[in-house]
């Protein structure tokens, strides 16, 4: 094993550990272990499945069935356009398709710089503000498409 | 205890927050302390007025004065002029859309004036941090009563008088339910506090969980006392970071004062209380597929019988509710069920919260009574529609509900008329449409949703849901037949009807209720190849008139396609073949010389 990967295995036995044993460890370990990493490295998930005893198999179902887990590198910005209906009537496609074109970047997709993630999300239950998008932890509303590029500049 | 004068409440709400009101609080901060009023004044973050469009909102008591969008360039002027003369700033005011009143009390406010503040009672009033001003507000008297005068049973039958129904969606009577739990057999039981609050369009969850997290967390220990179980989750999407962050801090703040732990009160009744994240799945919502995600399983539902009464976390009986039938409950056991059951309608008794959204002037949060009618709720409270256009639809109970057309507007809004009408109450989102809206790319967005969340584990949904979808793109795009809306409905109720769980129960509804009452734009689409909202990309077009064209050249500039030609003779004109329809021409053009045909 390279050091590198000896690493990852080794923070990834550090959050397992105070899950052995106990019941319904599965998502908060690999919220943590995505926390850790941006995302799950195939080491991390070999790890986890040893020291938890679960069949890689079950944890890679739980993996990519939630939204929320990743088994690529991400960006370091995650852009998340909210699609939710108060959103939808109020042109969040037409903000979503700036994102695209600007930054030549697919949805789900990361830019080649590692800068940007763009994620479409269903709601993020600001709809009081619609149309909405989440940079990392902060929120911003009332967007129009020339408003977006000027947020998303500010994240380095 | 320290006297204070006036109280400044500052919302710090998600929707707050995100208009600016953090700066906003510490600007005020700043200028209490360098006018020396800091004293005599006292500063609090609340949590979420409802009133999300016109934040970030600061409340100004006694005089109760709510101002509206205030900048950090407000603050001196308010301070100034409110703090030290007493004179209200009448430019930050709410004004009345139609007679350009300034309301000076907030409470006057049509928006506020019809509601019934019940499960939000303490939303943007106390500070949600802090667990004194809930107990202030008569917070832990309904444990403190239940523990010491009630017996579980009693707590229950309280719970059955006052007709309180599951605000998730399904409308379940709450002590029906709690009953089933208390007789199930069983040596360890659990509570559960849905807060997967997954619709798009509701954020009422997600307001209670900010604004009053205690409410929460009381309603949940006096549920857990009445079924007989010690140990409860609090199941919350990971998409909200401060509601888990206000309840991890109330749940500590809680234990510390000795209500959430062993012997509470120095009764014999225990509790624990654990929080988990969910990792952003939609089908989480529905509670047995919520229960596998506990377990750290994929988020799939299971068929029931059996019932998660019976045999639910972990093979054990458990109880789940909604956020906000949870908020409801200490209102209940304090004031007493008869007190509740004399608000609402015959069948659906109390309050409910919506979340008012989309085309309508106020958006926010909204409490009622049951059986509000629809026009109250839009154009009394809502203010109407956005821009003066006019009104065509309100989409209710979110990807689960329906449509309910302008003859539906004098329904009064309660569980059985909603289900009549074709739709849901559900969590109770309502997306205001105007005539600017399609309604096939309304039903065809929700169906992108629904099927997009199908868990696959059932056929029905799994592939009805894609089929559907193909058919209403196959519309939307100019290319249908008249026979498929024939095609379109007989899936729709078979999905509906065959489907494991409620999420493919009643994905259909948004198609239903649209092909119900807007047939003629489905049809408008197929026969005429027409959009009526000119929404639908494939059936309009961009031109230029070229009479009103000042041939500036800014649309061919813009144009992301360089579709556009002309120069400073001829008039610009748009090449049909390579438009891509993004209708930024005629966002740029200055002259309105563009427009959709």
């Amino acid at each position: 094993m390279n050091p590198k990967k000896q690493e990852v295995a080794e923070r990834t036995r550090q959050i397992v550990a105070p899950w052995k044993g106990a019941r319904g460890g599965t998502i908060p370990v690999l919220q943590e272990v995505q926390k850790a990493f941006g995302f799950l490295p195939e080491e991390a998930l070999m790890e986890i499945s040893r020291e938890l005893k679960i069949p890689p198999s079950e944890l890679y179902g739980v993996a990519t069935f939630y939204a929320q887990f990743h088994l690529k590198p991400r960006g370091r910005h995650i852009v998340r356009v909210c699609r939710g209906t108060a959103c939808h009537v109020r042109g969040s496609l037409a903000i979503l398709d700036k994102i695209k074109t600007v930054l030549d970047v697919e949805e789900n997709g990361t830019t080649d710089d590692l800068r940007y993630t763009l994620e479409p999300v269903a709601c993020l239950g600001a709809c009081g503000l619609a149309p909405v998008m989440m940079v990392d932890d902060e929120t911003h509303g009332r967007l129009t498409p020339d408003k977006v590029m000027e947020i998303l500049g500010s994240y380095e | 205890m320290a006297f204070y004068r006036a109280h400044v409440l500052v919302c710090k709400g998600t929707g707050c927050t995100a208009s600016g009101s953090p700066s906003v609080y510490e600007a005020l901060k700043k200028e209490l302390e360098r006018r020396g009023l800091d004293q005599e004044v006292a500063l609090v973050e609340t949590g979420c007025h409802g009133m999300c469009e016109m934040g970030p909102i600061v409340v100004i008591y006694p005089e109760g004065s709510l101002y509206c969008r205030v900048t950090v360039d407000d603050v001196p002027e308010i301070v100034e002029e409110h703090l030290y003369k007493g004179r209200l700033v009448q430019r930050l005011l709410y004004t009345t859309p139609d007679t350009k009143f300034k309301v000076p009390h907030y409470r006057d406010i049509p928006f506020y004036s019809k509601q019934l503040r019940i499960a939000l009672r303490n939303c943007g009033y106390i500070n949600p941090d802090n667990i004194d001003e809930y107990i202030a507000r008569d917070g832990y008297e309904a444990l403190a009563k239940a523990l010491t005068t009630m017996k579980p049973e009693e707590v229950i039958t309280e719970v059955r008088t006052s007709g309180l129904r599951g605000r998730g969606g399904g409308g379940f009577p709450t002590g029906t339910k709690w009953e089933f739990c208390r007789k199930a057999q069983g040596d360890k039981k659990y509570v559960i506090c849905n807060a997967d609050e997954g619709d798009p369009g509701a954020f009422m969850d997600r307001s209670l969980l900010e604004g009053d997290p205690h409410a929460v967390i009381e309603g949940m220990m006096l549920g857990a006392y009445a079924i007989g179980a010690d140990e409860g989750y609090i199941y919350c999407r990971a998409e909200y970071p401060l509601a888990i962050k206000r309840l991890r801090g109330a749940i500590a703040q809680a234990g510390e004062y000795g209500l959430i732990g062993d012997n509470i009160m120095g009764s014999d009744f225990s509790f624990h209380l654990h929080i988990k994240e969910g990792a952003g799945a939609f089908v989480c919502g529905e509670e047995t597929a919520l229960m596998a995600s506990i377990q750290g399983e994929r988020g799939m539902p299971y068929p029931r019988p059996p019932f998660p009464a019976n045999k639910g976390l972990w093979g054990k009986p458990t109880n789940i509710n909604n956020v906000e039938t949870w908020a409801n409950v200490p209102n209940i056991i304090r004031n007493g069920g008869a007190w509740y059951a004399s608000i609402g309608t015959e069948k659906s008794k109390g309050t409910k919260v919506f979340a008012l959204t989309g085309k309508v002037n106020n958006t926010g949060l909204v409490e009622v009574p049951m059986g509000t009618t629809l026009r109250d709720i839009v154009f009394d409270m809502g203010g109407g529609i956005l821009n003066n256009r006019k009104f065509k639809a309100v989409q209710i109970g979110g990807p689960s509900g329906g449509c309910l057309a302008e003859q539906h507007l004098d329904l009064p809004v309660d569980y059985e008329s909603l289900t009549a009408a074709g739709a849901i109450m559900g969590s109770g989102g309502l997306v205001v449409i105007d005539e600017d809206t399609c309604m096939v790319d309304v039903s065809k967005f929700f169906l992108e949703f629904t099927q997009r969340e199908s868990c696959g584990k059932c056929v029905p949904c799994r592939e009805g849901t894609k089929q559907m979808l193909l058919i209403l793109d196959k519309i939307s795009s100019g290319k249908g037949r008249m026979e498929d809306l024939k095609i379109l409905e007989d899936l729709a109720l078979m999905v509906k009807e065959m489907s494991l769980c409620g999420l493919g129960q009643t994905a259909p509804n948004p198609v239903l209720t649209t092909l119900r009452y807007f047939r003629e734009e489905y049809e408008a689409h197929i026969r005429d190849k027409k959009c009526p909202a000119m929404v639908c990309k494939a059936l309009i077009s961009y031109v230029i008139d070229p009479e009103k064209c000042r041939k500036c050249g800014l649309c061919a500039k813009n144009c992301p396609v360089n579709c556009i030609a002309g120069d400073r003779n001829t008039p610009y004109v748009i090449d049909q073949e390579k438009c891509i329809k993004c209708g930024t021409c005629l966002e740029v053009c200055p002259f309105q010389a563009v427009s959709k045909v």
